[in-house]
């Protein structure tokens, strides 16, 4: 079954076209790659399916539901959550904090029920702390569980993120470039967690410029260039692929030729 | 790991040395005001009245992150409310303080809707201005102000025949009306709601992308700010029994702010532990005669630059320390 399925995508920047008739079928329960070279349109794709940017022109349905210009919150309640380039943690919150407001979706209450606290309050913060140690604990956190998030080293906050992404239980998990700005080591233990969550059932869309990495993990990649879906196929298609060679080691081809 | 119990006891108030500390600090300060009585006791009545100001307006600008310099048009109702009820309308005065936190509320709802869809330093100048617009409107509208003649012979806070005159009862009603306050603080703070207004003080983007409605959660917090202040505004009114325009002016903006800072913005007690120490501080350095302005002055710059995330926060600081380094060495 096709969960995120995108026709004719078009973001128009004024004159700049950043994203020209993309269209992509991510299957259920699938390990999807987004890539292309600095500049090809995948942030601002990205952003379009996680409702943060208004799309210029085409449709986006995610599980049946079309999502094309909906608001974030509509978007991530439907089941697609995604996680940021630039790592958006709460500051001010303890790592397990984070987590919790990650439970936000799936719980219930508000300012009646916090003042008031009928006996299912107390339950259901019970249930949120659980899911955070558990989450925690997924991702090799659990001894910072109590520090401030801000005083988390670089890769420790993007597995917090995506901690705190997985507490809303997504269908589907977008990931923004998350190996940017890792060490090998890092990027190791990051690609470890996503086979993991995809293991589990989570679909999961990376979108991601480090080749190595998703070429490793990912089931199906596509590629843009200037904005435009060049390719579209396994790891291994992918890289024998003339265009994606061309648009990633352009130089270097031109050199040989 | 993290041991279990650590994290199961978050929810409640953590008697620690700390808090203890905090506590016990605070019954000595209050029975020493008792004793003492006096001018006192009005400084510390009016310190609990602007403690219930900063509580509110804590919740929109410490938990949740936003810009309010026009909180004291909330204030305002609440007093003017209170005066017009209670003098014209012989209203009950805990009716009348009710009446004035529902127009005051929904004041709120109608004002944040617009305006909070603005941020940064464009909310900021827009509740200025609603400040700004509420005060020219205490000076112009007469007939129903009365201008700057303000109102007089409000009388004290009670129920039926019951009234409460004696000023040392007026200071454990207020003080026991700003603990009710701090009580609803912390319990909304530590719950799926409070929460939601932290991750967005924290990142609007990341708020969002996990589901949580910005705009509603602001505007939530903003009315909550605005129920604390009219509150506050209707017990100045019941406790001096005299208001004017210049009560809710600029004056109270910027007082509310240094007490916000000073305590702790964000932390649950900052707000009132701030209030008490910005009303404290003018009457201890009052002995330096003509220079008690500088002498305020800088010791309020002191503690900005010491302790800038608050005089709260500096037990927070041993606090953390404390259960960190265990920790660590796990």
């Amino acid at each position: 079954m096709t969960l995120l399925k995108v026709r004719n995508l078009t973001k128009r920047f004024d004159g700049l076209i950043a994203n020209k008739d993309i269209n992509l079928d991510v299957p259920e329960g699938s390990l999807f790659a987004v890539i292309g070279p600095n500049g090809a349109g995948k942030t601002t794709f990205f952003s379009m399916i996680s409702g943060f940017l208004p799309s210029t022109a085409g449709t986006i349905e995610f599980d049946g539901h079309d999502i094309t210009r909906k608001p974030q919150d509509q978007i991530a309640a439907l089941g697609l959550i995604r996680t940021f380039q630039l790592v958006q943690l709460f500051k001010g919150m303890s790592v397990a904090e984070n987590v919790e407001v990650g439970c936000h979706l799936r719980t219930k209450g508000g300012v009646a029920s916090a003042l008031f606290r009928p006996s299912w309050f107390y339950q259901q913060e019970t249930e949120v702390r659980d899911r955070a140690r558990e989450l925690l604990d997924f991702v090799g956190l659990s001894a910072q569980s109590e520090q401030d998030a801000d005083l988390l080293p670089y890769g420790q906050r993007r597995l917090l993120e995506m901690a705190r992404a997985l507490a809303a239980k997504p269908r589907l998990l977008l990931l923004d470039e998350p190996a940017a700005g890792l060490n090998t080591q890092e990027t190791d233990a990051l690609a470890l967690v996503i086979q993991k969550i995809n293991a589990q059932g989570t679909t999961v869309l990376l979108i991601e410029h480090d080749m190595a990495l998703v070429t490793r993990i990912a089931q199906r990649i596509a590629v843009l260039d200037f904005g435009r879906k060049i390719a579209e196929g396994t790891p291994d298609e992918i890289k024998q692929h003339p265009d994606v060679i061309a648009a990633y080691l352009g130089v270097e081809e031109a050199e040989h030729a | 790991m993290t041991s279990p119990a650590i994290t199961s006891t978050r929810p409640t108030i953590k008697f620690d040395r700390i808090s203890v500390i905090l506590w016990i600090g605070a019954a000595v300060l209050f029975a020493g005001v008792f004793a003492y009585g006096g001018y006192l006791i009005t400084v510390m009545q009016l310190a609990m009245i602007y403690g219930v100001f900063c509580i509110g307006l804590n919740f929109f600008m410490g938990y949740t992150g936003q810009a309010s310099f026009g909180q004291n048009a909330f204030a305002a109702i609440g007093g003017y409310g209170t005066a017009i009820l209670c003098v014209q309308y012989n209203m009950e005065p805990v009716l009348a303080l009710v009446t004035s936190m529902v127009v005051a509320g929904v004041a709120a709802l109608v004002v944040g809707y617009p305006t909070l869809r603005l941020r940064g330093h464009y909310l900021a100048m827009a509740t200025f201005a609603l400040g700004l617009i509420t005060y020219d409107i205490s000076v112009q509208w007469t007939s129903l102000t009365q201008g700057y003649m303000g109102y007089a012979g409000i009388p004290p806070l009670g129920i039926g025949s019951y009234t409460i005159e004696d000023e040392r009862m007026k200071l454990v009603c207020l003080t026991v009306l700003a603990l009710i306050g701090l009580w609803i603080s912390q319990r909304l703070r530590n719950s799926r709601f409070g929460r939601a207004l932290r991750a967005i003080s924290g990142s609007e983007p990341g708020a969002a992308a996990l589901g949580i409605k910005i705009s509603r959660y602001k505007l939530i917090a903003f009315v909550i700010a605005a129920l604390y202040a009219s509150a506050s505004g209707s017990l100045f009114a019941h406790t001096v029994g005299f208001i004017s325009p210049e009560v809710f002016g600029l004056h109270m903006v910027v007082v509310t702010f240094t007490m916000l800072y000073v305590g702790g913005v964000g932390t649950i007690a900052g707000p009132l532990v701030g209030a008490i120490v910005a009303s404290l501080l003018p009457e201890i350095v009052r002995s330096t005669g003509r220079f008690q302005d500088v002498a305020y002055a800088a010791i309020l710059l002191l503690m900005l630059i010491f302790a800038p995330k608050g005089l709260y926060a500096v037990g927070d600081l041993f606090r953390s320390r404390k259960v960190d380094k265990p920790e660590t060495r796990a």
